[in-house]
């Protein structure tokens, strides 16, 4: 039996490797793309231009608009001549953002009576604008209290001070290089075992395998280890790159990364053989998983936090893979994770690859027999 | 050989029976707009509703500080004695953060030294992290001003800043979500399905067998192109339908002008889609090749989640040829500030010339292979 296994496990694996196209597939769309991905991927927001309404003909407002200009968050700022340039500059994505400081800036600030800043933002991109409108207070902030302690004007004292563990910069190539090694381990164990039994039924050479002396156990075990196979060496090109020549940190422990990768790419190759088990023609599998694909990259917490989604969809997470996997992938790249909070999320992948596997597996034997 | 349009049409009609008797097809420009308009509405969302933080009061003078947080909408607030028990939930992702109340808070406040609050972020989630320290910095503000009323402190901010936000007061990122998305499942449509459909008639040969018939090429091209443009255009003015009636996301610009830039969107997007299939000729490779230059492109580099702004130059470049980045810009515009002509002018221009180029390449490919 091991030697029928085996023997197919190789034929599988020839098979990928001996096909140019297939072999072109595996190596240079996950490089490129993390590559890319994890430098463009970034929710940040720096070297935007803005726009400056200056109606102040006052110090202040000008010392404002240099602390404004020194700023490395802006690329560019755009002087507006007057309140109607406002609206053409935001609509038509000039800046994400027009700076107003009205005439009564200077004589209000110089009387210590309070002054008004107004920002007009793009509320087309809200995030981004947050972000804008975040820095620019903060600019406002630092020049208020300049000012306030030159004029011997009393402050209130206490302070805010703010330290991000783990990032301390905020780097999102460092969140980005473990979510996507996890993503695109993803997309390509899914795809190559939607795609093996897919191919076999459309040549036409499933039928050959199933007059084979194999059994429909062995014909699943022969498909499903060099997936796994497979996905590990990705996953293993993607940590060395990530790390070595992209320099994401990796504190956590290798054994750690790799028993959660062994389950995570397990519970994967289970929904695509079930992909595989339903599709009658190569297409049919690839299209059904992407409908697999999406929704789960989306809903995994990789793009916006589990907890933003309403109450009643976030039980839904629970059934993706993806979503244990990345905490763990940021736990070993980034938090050096203790062994117990890995266990915490292996345990359910397990769970729903041998529910996946099991199923495919049943499901195949039914059609087989 | 000149195109006819009789045959071209029967063309037309023959893909237009295949694409409604495959259920794959179906499944694409049907259902996974469905699913993907669901999950931009629902699923994908900037907004942090309430974010867990941890609280570590060392000073229980702080009292009204630590109300200021728990009665915020923007925080769930779990209490700890000391800050080693919330390191766990903070690895595990459970908490975003903590705020640390030090003991001698209240002792500094007394002097000229200032009293510090640390705010403790996850910097995993860079994006959360900056929420966290913004909202923190909000709360601190509200609980200074209350201060101040109460006469407790004397100072307070001279200058105060006013942030407003034109087209989407209510800052929902559902707003600019479900209209990006559009450009995504047009790109699916245009681009992934069109390859992968083209890629199976060579694959399976039919492409030899449909040649070998009195239609040319061109026109059996063409008619593929048409059905799938059509398909786009239906499956669009669902998705409008379904965007503003079921998010109740408002459409200030036209209908019509919508449609008319979908259409020149559409050019290059089909245009690609022709392109990998005729390169490609395999249904395999052409599902990554559309993913890759089709899919990911559209969802990460055209400024529909990331801001292309913060990407290296390098990156910045390559998004000036990727026509999803206008498309996205000119549906924000079109949904949430009406027709803005003189942005979707220089849209509507770009586009075109990039799948101008994108058709002259794929024709002269066509043309040397059939050689």
């Amino acid at each position: 039996m091991w030697k029928r296994i085996f023997a197919l496990i190789k034929k599988e694996l020839l098979t990928v490797w001996r096909d140019k196209r297939s072999r072109f597939v595996l190596i240079f769309p996950p490089l490129i793309q993390l590559f890319v991905f994890s430098f463009a991927a970034t929710l940040d927001v720096k070297n935007v231009p803005i726009g400056v309404l200056n109606l102040d003909n006052g110090e202040r407002g000008h010392e404002l608009v240099e602390r404004l200009m020194g700023s490395p968050f802006f690329s560019r700022i755009v002087f507006l001549k007057g309140q109607q340039e406002i609206a053409p500059f935001i609509n038509t994505m000039q800046g994400i953002m027009v700076v107003f400081i009205d005439q009564q800036f200077s004589r209000n600030l110089d009387t210590k009576k309070p002054a008004d800043v107004q920002l007009i933002l793009d509320g087309r991109r809200s995030n981004s604008a947050q972000i804008v409108a975040g820095y620019t207070s903060s600019i406002v902030n630092q020049y208020n209290d300049d000012f306030t302690k030159q004029n011997n004007i009393p402050q209130q004292n206490t302070t805010l001070i703010v330290r991000h563990w783990f990032n301390p910069n905020l780097l999102y190539y460092w969140f980005n290089v473990p979510s996507l090694s996890g993503i695109l381990t993803l997309v390509v164990a899914l795809i190559l075992t939607s795609l093996s039994i897919a191919r076999e039924k459309e040549i036409g050479t499933f039928e050959q395998l199933l007059v084979s002396p194999l059994t429909p156990f062995e014909i699943i075990i022969g498909k499903t280890v060099p997936a796994i196979l497979i996905g590990m060496i990705e996953a293993t090109v993607l940590l060395v790159i990530g790390t070595q020549v992209l320099h994401a940190p990796f504190r956590g422990s290798l054994f750690l990364f790799y028993a959660s990768v062994f389950v995570f790419i397990t519970s994967i190759v289970g929904v695509g053989l079930f992909a595989s088990a339903l599709a009658k023609t190569q297409q049919q599998a690839v299209l059904g998983s992407f409908v697999i694909m999406a929704p789960a990259i989306m809903l995994s917490g990789f793009a916006t936090p589990i907890e933003n989604m309403p109450y009643w969809l976030q039980p839904v997470t629970y059934l993706i893979p993806l979503r244990y996997y990345l905490v763990i992938a940021k736990g070993v790249f980034l938090k050096d994770i203790p062994a117990h909070l890995v266990w915490h999320n292996i345990w359910p992948m397990a769970l729903i690859g041998f529910v996946t596997l099991s199923t495919s597996s049943w499901f195949f034997r039914r059609r087989l027999e | 050989m000149s195109l006819s349009i009789r045959r071209t049409k029967a063309l037309i009609v023959k893909e237009w029976y295949q694409i409604i008797c495959d259920p794959s097809s179906i499944l694409i420009s049907i259902v996974l707009p469905i699913i993907l308009l669901f999950l931009y509405g629902f699923g994908v969302s900037l907004d942090l509703n309430k974010v867990n933080i941890g609280m570590v009061m060392e000073d229980k003078n702080a009292q009204d500080f630590v109300q200021s947080f728990t009665g915020s909408s923007y925080f769930n607030v779990t209490f700890a004695n000391d800050r080693r028990e919330l390191v766990d939930p903070l690895l595990a992702g459970k908490i975003r953060g903590f705020v640390v109340v030090p003991s001698y808070f209240s002792a500094y406040r007394n002097y000229v030294q200032k009293a510090p609050i640390q705010v403790i972020t996850d910097g995993g989630e860079p994006n959360t992290a900056n929420f966290v320290y913004n909202y923190a910095a909000q709360t601190w503000g509200k609980w200074l001003v209350q201060e101040k009323m109460a006469g407790k402190i004397s100072g307070l901010p001279l200058i105060n800043v006013q942030p407003r936000y034109w087209f989407n007061e209510a800052l929902k990122s559902r707003n600019f979500l479900v209209p990006g998305s559009l450009a995504i499942i047009m790109t699916l449509i245009g681009t992934t399905l069109t390859a992968l459909v083209i890629a199976r008639e060579w694959e399976r040969g039919t492409m030899e067998a449909l040649m070998a018939t009195p239609v040319c090429i061109k026109e059996i091209l063409l008619a593929k192109l048409i059905a799938y443009y059509l398909m786009a255009i239906v499956s669009m003015i669902c998705c409008v339908i379904g965007t503003t009636l079921f998010y109740g996301i408002p459409l200030r610009g036209s209908l019509l002008v919508l449609i008319g830039i979908t259409s020149v969107f559409l050019l290059p997007a089909l245009g690609t889609g022709l392109l990998i299939s005729t390169t490609t000729k395999n249904q395999l490779a052409a599902s990554q090749a559309a993913q890759v230059v089709g899919f990911l492109p559209a969802y990460m580099l055209s400024g529909f989640i990331f801001e292309i702004g913060s990407m290296p130059k390098i990156i910045q470049m390559i998004t000036y040829i990727i026509p999803a980045r206008y498309f996205v810009r000119s549906l924000l515009s079109i949904f949430l500030v009406g027709n803005v002509w003189s942005l979707l002018i220089q849209d509507t221009l770009i586009m075109l010339a990039v799948g101008l180029v994108i058709f002259g390449i794929t024709s002269r490919i066509i043309v040397k292979r059939l050689d």
